[in-house]
C-alpha cells in the first residue's frame, strides 16, 4: 500500500501510469469499439479530422477510418512491445547469469558475443533478421529482442558476480546442489531487480524500433501499426498531414508514458532503499 | 603515451575477436537467406538455367559449410564484400560511394546533439531542483520519446512544405553544376533537416548524463572545498562540477555512435539522402541480402574504429585510465 503511494508521489508518474492505463485501455476496447476488420474501407477517402462524428478522426487515403486503426494499432504497439522487452530481458539474464556464474572460459566467449551484437547498430540487425526471414509479428518480436538483450546481460553478469561469493552461495554448494541449480534458482532470482530495473527504457526502445521497422515496410502486414501508418500517410504529406502526425503523437505519448511510469518506479524504490 | 599505446593494443586484440563473431553471425544469416548468388546471378542475367550446376561448382557453392566460411573469411580478408545482386556491381564500391554522406550526416548530428546537448546539460544541472532543471529534464524525456522519422516528417511539413525555407530532401540540388563553395553551402541546406532530425533526439541523452552528472558532482568533497575558498558560482560550475560530469558523455559518445548508425537509416530514408542507411533500405527492398551484410559488417568496423578513437580521448582526458594496464 505505502509502496503504491509512494509511486503516485510525483505529477510525472501519476502522468505516466495515466497515459499507460489508456493505452492499456485501447488496445483492450479495440476489438469492442471498433469491430471488424480496422483496415476495412468506412468512408469517403481523405475526411479530415472532426468533420464527421462517426470518424472523429477522419480517413486516410484509401477511406479507412483512422480513429479504428489507431485503436487497433495501439494493441500492436503494446503487444510488441511487452513481448519483446520480455523476451530480451529473459535471454539477458540467463546469459548474464551463465557468464558470471560459471567464469572462466565461458564468460569470455559470452561476453564477446555480447560484444559483438552491441557493436552491430541493431536497429540494423533487426532490418535484416526481418528482411531475411520474412515479416511477421512473431519475427519482428525476435528481432527487436536480439538487438536489445546486450544492456540487460551485463547488468545480471555484474550483479551476479558480486552474488556468488555470499554464505548462502557456499551453503547450496555445500549441500550438494548442482551448478546449473544455483545458478537459476538461487543466484537468479536475486540479480533480477537490477535487471528488471531496464525494463521501461528496453519496453519504450522496442516500441519505437517496431515502429520504425513497420515505418519502413518491415512489420506484420496482417495488422495495423502505428509506424504503418505514418508511412501511410507520408504519400500526402503536403495535402493530409494529419494522417501522419496523428499516429506519431500516440507513439510519443506512449513512449513518454512508459518512461515517466519507470522513473516512478525507479524512485519509488530508490526512496525505500535510503529509507530504510 | 606508452599508457594509450597498451590501451590500444589491448582493445585492438578484442576487437578482432568482436569482428570474427560479426563476420560468422553474418556468414550464418547469408546462409539461411533464400537462395544463394547462383539464384541471383541467374535472375539478374536471365542465364541459362543449365548453368547452374556449373557456376555453383565454380564459385565453390557446392562445398562444405566449413570451406565456404572460409572462403567468405578469404574474401573479406582481401577486403572483398561480394557482389551486389540488386545493383550488379562490387559491393565495396557501392559501399565506399556511400560512405562518406553517411559520415558527414552522423557526424554533424553528433557534433549538435553532443555541443547542445551538453550546454543545456550544465544549464539544468547548475542548480539541481530547480524550476528549469524540472522543465528541462521533463522536455527531454519527451524529446527521448519522440520517434526520429516522424521528427523528420514534421520537420518537412513545417519547414519544407508550409514555410518552404529548406528543401525536402536529397543532398544537393540535382543538375544545378555547382562546385566549389556554392556546392558546399547547397549540401549543407540540404543536411540542414536530416542533422536536426537525427541529432535532436541524441540531444535529449546528452542532457540527461551530464545533468545526472553534475547532481553527482554537487555532493562531493572537492565543491565543498571550492566554496570553502570562496570561488564564484560560475566558476565552481564550469570548472569543477561540469568538467567532473563531462567524462561520462565521451563514453557515450562512442556507446551512442552504433544506435545513430542505425536511426540514420531511417532518417536517410525519410530525406532521401543517398547514404549508407538508405542503401541498407534498398538493399532490404531489393532483397540483396549480401549488400546487406555488407553494410552490417561495415558499420561494425566502424563503431569498432570510432570508439577505439573515444577510447584514446578518454585517456587523454583521465589520466587515471589504463594507468595500472601500462605499469604492469
Amino acid at each position: 500500500m505505502s509502496r503504491l503511494w509512494r509511486f503516485f508521489r510525483t505529477p510525472e508518474a501519476i502522468a505516466g501510469a495515466l497515459i499507460l492505463a489508456l493505452l492499456v485501455a485501447m488496445a483492450v476496447a479495440a476489438p469492442l469499439i471498433f469491430p471488424g476488420d480496422p483496415q476495412a474501407i468506412a468512408g469517403p477517402a481523405l475526411l479530415p479530422p472532426f468533420q464527421d462524428w462517426s470518424l472523429p478522426l477522419g480517413t486516410d487515403r484509401l477511406g479507412r477510418d483512422v480513429t479504428a486503426e489507431l485503436f487497433h494499432g495501439a494493441r500492436t504497439s503494446l503487444a510488441v512491445g511487452l513481448a519483446a522487452a520480455a523476451a530480451a530481458l529473459f535471454i539477458g539474464a540467463v546469459v548474464g547469469t551463465l557468464a558470471g556464474f560459471a567464469g572462466g572460459l565461458v564468460d569470455e566467449v559470452l561476453m564477446r558475443v555480447t560484444d559483438a551484437f552491441q557493436t552491430v547498430p541493431s536497429f540494423l540487425l533487426a532490418l535484416a533478421f526481418v528482411s531475411i526471414v520474412g515479416p511477421s509479428l512473431g519475427v519482428v518480436v525476435g528481432a527487436i529482442a536480439l538487438g536489445a538483450w546486450t544492456g540487460p546481460a551485463r547488468v545480471a553478469r555484474a550483479e551476479v558476480l558480486s552474488i556468488r561469493e555470499r554464505d548462502y552461495v557456499a551453503g547450496a554448494r555445500v549441500i550438494g546442489m548442482y551448478p546449473l541449480e544455483i545458478a537459476f534458482r538461487e543466484v537468479l532470482p536475486n540479480a533480477l531487480p537490477p535487471v528488471l530495473a531496464l525494463s521501461s527504457v528496453i519496453v519504450a526502445a522496442a516500441i519505437l524500433t517496431e515502429a520504425a521497422l513497420s515505418f519502413l515496410g518491415l512489420g506484420d502486414p496482417n495488422r495495423v501499426t502505428w509506424g504503418g501508418m505514418i508511412a501511410e500517410g507520408r504519400a500526402v504529406l503536403r495535402t493530409a498531414p494529419f494522417l501522419s502526425i496523428v499516429p506519431g503523437i500516440a507513439l510519443v505519448l506512449t513512449v513518454l508514458g512508459v518512461y515517466l511510469a519507470g522513473e516512478g518506479v525507479v524512485e519509488s524504490s530508490a526512496v525505500r532503499r535510503s529509507l530504510s | 603515451m606508452t599508457r594509450a599505446l597498451t590501451l590500444l593494443r589491448r582493445r585492438l586484440v578484442g576487437s578482432i575477436f568482436v569482428l570474427l563473431i560479426v563476420v560468422i553471425g553474418s556468414f550464418l544469416l547469408l546462409e539461411a537467406a533464400p537462395g544463394d548468388a547462383v539464384d541471383a546471378y541467374i535472375v539478374a542475367t536471365g542465364g541459362d538455367p543449365g548453368m547452374i550446376e556449373l557456376l555453383r561448382h565454380r564459385w565453390g557453392l557446392d562445398q562444405s559449410e566449413l570451406t565456404r566460411l572460409a572462403n567468405y573469411l578469404w574474401a573479406l580478408l582481401h577486403l572483398d564484400l561480394g557482389q551486389s545482386v540488386a545493383f550488379s556491381r562490387p559491393i565495396r564500391e557501392i559501399i565506399l560511394e556511400r560512405l562518406p554522406t553517411t559520415l558527414i550526416l552522423m557526424g554533424s548530428a553528433t557534433a549538435l546533439s553532443f555541443g547542445l546537448g551538453s550546454a543545456l546539460g550544465i544549464y539544468a544541472g547548475a542548480r539541481p531542483g530547480s524550476f528549469r532543471d524540472r522543465s528541462l529534464s521533463i522536455g527531454s524525456l519527451a524529446l527521448y520519446a519522440v520517434p526520429g522519422f516522424w521528427l523528420g516528417l514534421v520537420l518537412i511539413v513545417v519547414f519544407a512544405v508550409d514555410l518552404r525555407w529548406l528543401p525536402i530532401g536529397g543532398i544537393e540540388t540535382i543538375a544545378s553544376a555547382k562546385t566549389g563553395l556554392a556546392r558546399a553551402a547547397d549540401i549543407a541546406t540540404h543536411l540542414v533537416l536530416p542533422v536536426s532530425a537525427l541529432g535532436f533526439i541524441y540531444l535529449a541523452l546528452y542532457l540527461r548524463i551530464m545533468r545526472a552528472g553534475m547532481a553527482e558532482a554537487w555532493r562531493q568533497d572537492f565543491v565543498l572545498a571550492a566554496r570553502a575558498r570562496g570561488l564564484r558560482r560560475r566558476r565552481i560550475v564550469l570548472a569543477h562540477v561540469a568538467r567532473n560530469a563531462l567524462l561520462p558523455l565521451v563514453t557515450m559518445l562512442g556507446l551512442q555512435s552504433a544506435q545513430m548508425l542505425g536511426g540514420s537509416v531511417v532518417i536517410e530514408s525519410v530525406f532521401a539522402v543517398p547514404g549508407l542507411g538508405r542503401l541498407a533500405q534498398e538493399a532490404v527492398a531489393g532483397r540483396d541480402t549480401p549488400l546487406l551484410l555488407g553494410i552490417i559488417l561495415v558499420s561494425a568496423v566502424l563503431v569498432i574504429v570510432i570508439n577505439l578513437l573515444v577510447d584514446l580521448a578518454y585517456a587523454f582526458l583521465d589520466p587515471r585510465v589504463g594507468a595500472s594496464e601500462a605499469g604492469a
